[in-house]
């Protein structure tokens, strides 16, 4: 398959397989790249695309197979190993010392500072003071600040992984336009990302994985999507979202008035009814996080009032919040799970938390909870054991599979389907269908515009900290969503 | 799933070494046994057997302090000291109080000292280890300070301590009249309760324990009175076995009952193991002991050893779990 | 800007509590003078160093329990070895006790590194290991010191063509320390290798896509440790005389002192400066109480109580520093 063009290719990598003990994680996986191309690796959750990318940047050593860059076998066995070969990758969490300042992080990696500087003023990054410390700066200034630093190495390829997520649109264009230059300028970049748009529209092919092995190459065309799909899902494509048939609101559940709270949140209203999915628009940093945190009890409101079924609530620790049945499925797995416990353990946690229940445990009626749970949520419990086995998929169910276990009432979600495959994706959004048609009151906060139509009644949109727009599911197509995202409509200016 | 078939052999013992830690340190344990009856036949007797038991079980009771604090990811640095004070007030009050009164000030004081602990280490946040450090040298000083005042009146040893510490039933040491259902109680608890699942939910992940509603202070506070108070009952059996209070009474159980949990499979960072290992461990370093004393090696010589073997076994088990 | 000044702001806050500090020794003592401070100095010497050492690995991310153990392995190593040297000789085996003192620092950090297990675990087994060598190397307190060691950090400074009124009263020891923190410190913080110690300490996944070796990194870190512990055993020496094989309480009080100085455990923040000051600041705390004849014992409950609302301060503090 590769034999032929190997002379104009800048990386090719065959038949590279990993194995972590019993699990196999690769058993085939190869990716070619040519000068001048930006390659999309594309994979569903546990397809091996994350252990493939940590072999080709000598974050992990493989056990077999060859990786050739630049026509010459390499054998990157570190970070440091893949830059000075050329390769220099992008990981989905920023790789800046948070205690150092940038000009320290920049001596650190010998990056050249010029260069930096150009890209970042390139990219749009203002008002940048290099002796800042990193830690103080927002997660989606850190990811622009990796991608310059990995430019200003005059890469020969550039690897990006999942770069967009968790970008505002406008730095998303300007990532996209600095990836086509790279493209134009006889660079290579392998992009990684969930987004067919973006995937459509800066790059040249698409490199499929499934279970471990590379299963398709194919150029992007019009229409492309269908074909990736197929190849990812292996022909296994699971139902469509439940379609909603028309309902009358039920009551109000959660009343939201004037909610202040850290820097951001400045004024949001909104009324979340029962048996409602109620959507939550907004660009990165537009205070959505304040928003969640304080009605999980998990931060303080500066101001304004919350009410649930009319009564006027304030939290001052989860605790109370899940008392009052509001829970919270953060948007970082690694925040919700106990990573070392088993499936069960995790699941039934919120069940002992309060110390009336710290006596014996009623093992039969927990397994029954659990049980139903796990079934409910088709998790994938085959690895038997500690939840760190579990795909990103299955462990995003258990975090959800808590609240289920202990009955739901008011569900936060928030962001629950970044970085899952479309078949858990699409599992996620007939559950929580099937939650608030039984009544529970549901607030989905997404990155991912399309997400709207799929899953929610309405939805919310929020900028600069105030709710800017309500928008029904049904006009909520991404073209609107986007606009009342950057506040073109709803307020005057 | 065909491929755990093609897991080599190696591997496959090392991840049943893993979900089973009992079976190695058992094997650990009968090779040391065999090892010293080969040093010294006729050894291994059912008299030696019964002493090792009496002196492993207030090392294992120490170590279950370590174990159920370790498995938050903390440690009790204090509970040598806290037994000692425990062990010194009760003789010492026993003349002028009585016992049930001397017992229960005894006991109270390990609560108090437990309670110091879970109050820095769950409300003002402080590293375990620096706050139970800094307590045991407290409590140390207001140990010294008390006995300046109070020894005059001299000791006494409440006869049911010395039945329990010195006593032998059957060949068996009367200490495990105590320490059964004790042991039997922890393994329990910390599987079929909710305050167990929770030690592990913490040490596993704090913040994820928070959002599901757990008030990590509740069980810090609870942790580390419950760990003062068995330390307390620990010193009492101690005082039992020695039978004379000192001012450093149970202090060497300190570090040889982190050396116990850590032996025994307990993960100093939180979220795994258990206590049964720590009760093979706290054995198997008993039976260590007795070794070097047959060999009379110096002191220095079992402090490395102690040193190192803490090491290999840890090393080992982070080895075996990364495989699994 | 405001987290650089914040930290600074820390450091100047120090010098203030320790100028104050100064000023009530003064009005208790008022004969408190030059040969007051000299004693403060040699007597803070050790607990500066090792809190020098601790501090360097805390902001690496790790941390060292064997600290004071190699204090006392280098200790006995100098005072044995100098035993009936001459001159020449001393200063040789202080280079020795100097190499092997990195040596030893990095054996923690390469175990550390080639095991994978958790440093506390590694070092609490290391502490083990360095006091059963000390004992060893040394029974009983022995030995003896080169007479111009002592010299070195007796008395005030006099230099040449300066009058004596002007220096006299600035301590050797102090100098000593200064110079000691100076030339080891300084040319590693200026370095790369500074950089990567911090960027370690900070984030070790980042420093490691970033291009840091970390292993390599972690393991000079603690051989820098190692060489810390070794100047502060050869201090005890110096002071004393001869060599001291059980290991001073400068485990905690180092701990106490890198948190009061600034440095955040778990490393990445803070400098050498601040915890110099808070070892003076503790140090000084307790001359005061030892000047107003409080019991010694008494003294050390006061002391351990400070140190431990130090560090249940400094968690509170990094907690805020978090949240904004």
């Amino acid at each position: 398959m590769t034999g032929q063009d190997s002379g104009t290719a800048v990386l090719d990598a065959s038949g590279v397989a990993k194995r972590f003990g019993a699990v196999v994680a690769l058993r085939n996986a190869s990716l070619v790249v040519r000068r001048g191309e930006v390659v999309a690796l594309m994979g569903a959750n546990g397809a091996g695309k994350s252990t493939f990318v940590k072999i080709l940047t000598g974050a992990l050593s493989r056990d077999s197979g060859h990786i050739l860059i630049k026509g010459r076998a390499t054998n990157v066995t570190s970070p440091a190993a893949a830059r000075r070969s050329g390769l220099v990758p992008v990981y989905q969490e920023p790789s800046l010392i948070p205690d150092l300042s940038v000009t320290d992080n920049l001596r650190l990696g010998d990056t050249p500072v010029a260069a930096f500087r150009h890209w970042v003023d390139a990219l749009g990054i203002g008002g940048l003071g290099m002796d800042d410390m990193v830690r103080g700066l927002p997660l989606a200034t850190l990811r622009i600040l990796d991608l310059a630093r990995a430019l200003a190495g005059e890469p020969d390829v550039l690897l990006l992984d999942e770069m967009t997520a968790a970008l505002p649109t406008d730095l998303v264009e300007r990532v996209l336009r600095v990836v086509r230059e790279q493209a134009d300028a006889g660079r290579s970049v392998i992009y990684i990302s969930h987004r067919f748009t973006e995937i459509a529209e800066v790059c040249d092919r698409a490199t499929v994985l499934r279970d471990g092995a590379t299963v398709g190459d194919l150029p992007i065309t019009p229409g492309v999507e269908d074909q990736v799909v197929e190849l990812m899902l292996g022909g296994a494509v699971g139902p469509p979202a439940a379609s909603r048939g028309a309902h009358e609101a039920g009551s109000v559940r959660l009343g939201v008035r004037g909610l202040r709270a850290g820097t951001r949140l400045a004024d949001v209203s909104f009324d979340l009814h029962r048996g409602e999915v109620l959507g939550v628009v907004a660009l990165e940093g537009q205070g959505q996080d304040e928003l969640f945190d304080v009605l999980a009890g998990n931060r303080r409101a500066l101001g304004g009032d919350v009410t649930v079924d009319g009564q006027a609530v304030v939290f001052s620790h989860p605790a109370d919040a899940i008392a009052a049945g509001l829970t919270l499925v953060p948007g970082d797995r690694a925040h919700a799970l106990l990573m070392s416990r088993s499936v069960r353990e995790n699941i039934a946690l919120p069940l002992l938390a309060r110390p009336a229940k710290w006596g014996a445990i009623p093992m039969r009626d927990e397994g029954a909870r659990v049980l139903a749970a796990i079934e409910r949520l088709q998790i994938d419990t085959r690895a038997q054991g500690e939840v760190r086995r579990l795909s990103g998929g299955n462990q995003q169910k258990v975090t959800i599979a808590r609240w289920i276990a202990r009955g739901v009432q008011t569900l936060l979600l928030f962001d629950p389907t970044r970085g899952i495959d479309i078949r858990t994706k699409r599992q996620i959004y007939a559950l929580v269908r099937d939650l608030a048609d039984q009544g529970a009151a549901v607030l989905f906060y997404t990155s991912e515009l399309a997400e709207v139509r799929l899953a929610c009644d309405r939805a919310v949109v929020i900028f600069n900290g105030r709710v800017v727009d309500v928008i029904d599911a049904a006009d909520a197509d991404e073209p609107t969503l986007m606009r009342a995202a950057y506040g073109l409509t709803g307020v005057p200016a | 799933m065909s491929d755990v078939t093609e897991m080599s052999t190696a591997k496959q013992l090392g991840r049943v070494m893993v979900d089973y830690p009992l079976i190695p340190l058992f094997l650990l344990l009968l090779g040391l046994i065999g090892v010293l009856e080969i040093m010294q036949p006729g050894i291994v007797n059912p008299r030696w057997i019964g002493n090792t038991i009496k002196f492993a079980i207030p090392l294992a009771m120490i170590g279950a302090c370590q174990t159920l604090t370790m498995l938050t990811g903390g440690i009790d640095l204090s509970a040598g000291t806290v037994a000692t004070i425990t062990a010194f007030v009760t003789a010492t009050l026993v003349p002028i109080v009585g016992v049930p009164e001397a017992l229960l000030i005894g006991l109270a004081c390990a609560a108090v000292a437990g309670l110091v602990n879970g109050f820095g280490v769950a409300v003002a946040q402080v590293h375990p280890l620096i706050m139970t450090l800094g307590t045991g040298l407290i409590a140390n000083g207001c140990l010294l300070v008390y006995q300046r005042y109070v020894i005059a009146s001299g000791t006494k040893i409440p006869d049911f301590l010395v039945w329990l510490g010195t006593g032998r039933t059957l060949g068996l040491p009367n200490g495990l009249v105590i320490f059964v259902p004790f042991a039997a109680l922890i393994i329990w608890g910390q599987r079929r309760t909710g305050f167990g699942r929770l030690l592990y939910a913490v040490g596993s992940n704090e913040a994820a324990t928070r959002l599901s509603g757990v008030r990590g202070w509740q069980v810090y506070f609870a942790l580390y009175t419950l760990s003062g108070i068995i330390a307390g009952i620990t010193g009492l059996l101690y005082l039992g076995i020695v039978k004379t209070p000192s001012l450093s009474l149970a202090l060497p159980l300190d570090l040889p009952s982190v050396a116990a949990a850590v032996v025994g499979g307990t993960s100093i960072f939180g979220g795994r193991g258990g206590y049964s290992g720590t009760i093979v461990g706290a054995l198997i370093l008993t039976v260590l002991s007795t070794m070097l004393t047959l060999l009379q090696m110096p002191e220095g010589v079992r402090r490395i050893l102690f040193g190192l073997i803490i090491l290999a076994v840890t090393a080992l088990y982070v080895r075996l779990t990364e495989k699994g | 800007m405001s987290a650089a000044l914040a930290r600074n702001g820390w450091t100047v806050g120090l010098a203030v509590l320790l100028t104050l500090l100064l000023v009530a020794t003064k009005v208790i003592q008022p004969d408190f003078g030059v040969s007051g401070l000299d004693s403060l100095a040699r007597a803070a010497l050790p607990f500066a160093l090792a809190t020098l050492g601790m501090a360097v690995v805390v902001i690496a991310g790790g941390i060292d329990l064997s600290l004071a153990a190699m204090m006392a392995v280098t200790s006995v190593s100098a005072a044995r070895l100098m035993e009936g040297a001459g001159d020449g000789q001393a200063v040789l085996v202080v280079a020795f006790v100097l190499v092997l003192g990195a040596a030893m620092g990095a054996l923690n950090g390469a175990l550390i590194v080639v095991t994978r297990v958790p440093d506390i675990v590694v070092t609490l087994a290391m502490l083990f290991v360095w006091q059963g060598v000390a004992l060893l190397i040394l029974n009983a307190p022995g030995g003896g010191a080169a007479p111009w060691l002592r010299g070195l950090i007796v008395g005030g400074v006099t230099l040449p063509l300066v009058p004596a009124a002007l220096t006299e009263w600035l301590p050797k020891g102090v100098v000593f320390l200064v110079i000691c923190a100076a030339v080891i410190w300084l040319p590693i913080r200026r370095s790369k290798l500074g950089l990567m110690f911090y960027a370690i300490g900070s984030d070790p996944l980042a420093a490691f896509r970033s291009g840091v070796p970390v292993g390599r990194t972690r393991v000079a870190a603690y051989a820098v440790t190692g060489l810390f512990a070794a100047l502060g055993g050869i201090s005890v020496t110096m002071s004393t005389g001869i060599g001291e094989p059980i290991p001073g309480p400068y485990l905690l009080a180092s701990v106490a002192a890198v948190v009061l100085g600034g440095v955040v455990l778990g490393g990445g923040r803070g400098g050498l400066v601040g915890p110099i000051l808070g070892v003076f600041v503790l140090r000084l705390v307790r001359m005061d109480l030892t000047l107003m004849s409080f019991d010694p014992n008494v003294t050390t409950i006061v002391e351990g109580s400070i140190m431990v609302v130090v560090v249940m301060f400094g968690g509170v503090l990094a907690m805020r520093g978090r949240r904004t």
